[in-house]
């Protein structure tokens, strides 16, 4: 609030702390959402299905077996706080899955999935953390293909 | 002249939506049918473990705390002088914490208390928080409480410290903007990879937890579970933990006190 109010002082409408709240703005790269889905690909990124199995179990990238189980995947004690994503190519498009991985809490406001390229409009953000997103646009991409790719007839496992 | 004021009011608004983000999570509460102590969501391999005093290596903190108990330092009197050589004066004492000093008109968890006795009554400098022997002393005296159902005082003056721990309970937070009550009212019993994610509650801390090889304060607890949704975690021993102890220890209730438990 006294970012908002010195900047109106300032006549400096379009800088400082409020420019993501001015546009709205709450994933780390302006993005179009229709409907469910983000179109485009996130920082004009070409996914890499092989790279995004790995950003999935790896736990210094997406680590999302803490919570989703994947049948056949190859990982050890995978969670169950969040639904199995086996064949989700069967029924969700690259568009649909990048959005719920992007911003799943513009979908689901209380989920306990984070938000992976959400970077405003946050709260007590760790230090190291600030101003970044949890997973980088390459990541994402990565993701999407692999998630895309799981379909429960011939599913390839990376 | 008129644009711009729209403008303002546009960004105004904007802004102060932007902050603290989303829906508050629901003020759900455990029902008391369900109300489990964490030792109840262990591997039984941990469970023995915690149960077995000879094999429990929080005992060693205990035993350590006990001599520092009956400790005489040069002038000063010892601990067991006023509580009694085996702490029979405080029995269920650990049950009640935290609670509001009356002197100072601030909540106190136990950990602050021993201090207060040392420079109150023992003319001692105060122990670092997470030190060594202030652990020593917290988890013999919670462990004197053994069995005692948890139950603490959040009337009067300490309504506006549990209410602050309740609100930060139910706030999200962090890189994954998430809420203790999201994981622990909403979620507990799931898997989250090897862990089961309990309840939440404080009743088996000071703990010894194998993550950190060693015994450590429940605002050791808060502050990894902070730092695991990517928040900046508060220091060990600040008044917003103690008020969010507080929180969770009305919240357990009737559980009893299980110090020293072990957790993964
Ligand atoms: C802390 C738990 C948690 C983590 C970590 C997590 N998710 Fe989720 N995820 C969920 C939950 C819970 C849902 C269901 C949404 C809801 O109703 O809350 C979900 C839903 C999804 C969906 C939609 C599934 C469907 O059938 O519609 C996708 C896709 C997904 N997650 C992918 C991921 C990816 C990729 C990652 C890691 C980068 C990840 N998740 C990390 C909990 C999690
Ligand atoms: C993303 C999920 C998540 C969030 C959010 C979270 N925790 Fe935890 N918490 C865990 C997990 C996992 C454990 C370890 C397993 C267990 O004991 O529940 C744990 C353990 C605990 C314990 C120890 C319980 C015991 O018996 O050993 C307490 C107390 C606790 N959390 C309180 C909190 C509080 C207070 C907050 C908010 C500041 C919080 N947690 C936020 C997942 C979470």
């Amino acid at each position: 609030m006294r970012a908002c109010l010195a900047a109106l002082a300032g006549g400096l409408l379009l800088t400082g702390g409020c420019t993501e709240a001015e546009t709205e703005q709450r994933l780390a790269e302006p993005v179009t959402v229709e409907g469910d889905a983000i179109p485009a690909p996130l920082g004009g990124e070409t996914g890499d299905a092989a790279r995004g199995r790995v950003v999935f179990v790896d736990r210094e990238q997406g680590h999302c077996v803490l919570c989703h189980q994947v049948d056949g995947l190859d990982a050890e004690f995978q969670g169950n706080v969040g639904p199995a994503l086996t064949g989700l190519g069967d029924r969700l498009d690259p568009a649909q899955i990048r959005l719920r991985v992007a911003d799943a809490q513009r979908i689901w406001p209380d989920t306990v999935m984070p938000s992976y390229y959400r970077v405003y409009g946050l709260n007590q953000v760790g230090e190291e953390y600030r101003g970044e997103p949890a997973l980088t646009a390459r990541q994402i991409e990565d993701l999407v293909a692999w998630l895309a790719a799981l379909k429960t007839e011939g599913n390839e496992d990376g | 002249m008129r644009s711009l004021g729209a403008a303002a009011l546009l960004l105004l608004a904007a802004c102060s939506g932007s902050r603290g983000e989303g829906p508050a999570p629901e003020r759900t509460t455990l029902p008391d049918e369900v109300k489990q102590t964490g030792t109840a969501f262990l591997q039984p391999e941990t469970r023995a473990l915690q149960e077995d005093d000879f094999a429990n290596p929080g005992m060693l903190w205990v035993d350590r705390g006990r001599s520092l108990f009956r400790e005489t330092i040069g002038q000063s009197k010892s601990c067991a002088a006023c509580h009694g050589e085996d702490g029979s004066e405080l029995d269920a004492a650990a049950s009640h914490y935290p609670q509001v000093d009356e002197e100072s008109g601030e909540l106190v968890n136990l950990e602050g208390r021993i201090n207060l006795c040392r420079t109150r009554h023992q003319g001692l400098e105060p122990l670092d928080y997470e030190s060594d022997p202030l652990l020593a002393l917290t988890t013999y005296v919670a462990h004197l409480s053994e069995g005692a159902p948890m139950s603490v005082d959040v009337s009067g003056a300490a309504a506006p410290y549990y209410e602050q721990g309740q609100d930060y309970f139910f706030t999200k937070r962090g890189q994954f903007n998430l809420a203790c009550s999201q994981c622990h009212n909403e979620h507990w019993g799931e898997k989250l990879r090897g862990d089961t994610i309990s309840q939440g509650h404080g009743n088996s801390f000071p703990a010894y937890r194998l993550e950190w090889q060693t015994l450590g304060s429940l605002h050791r607890r808060l502050s990894d579970c902070d730092a695991g949704v990517r928040a900046e975690p508060y220091p060990l021993g600040s008044d917003i933990y103690t008020a969010v102890e507080l929180y969770l220890a009305k919240r357990a209730e009737g559980l009893p006190v299980e110090t020293p438990g072990i957790r993964r």
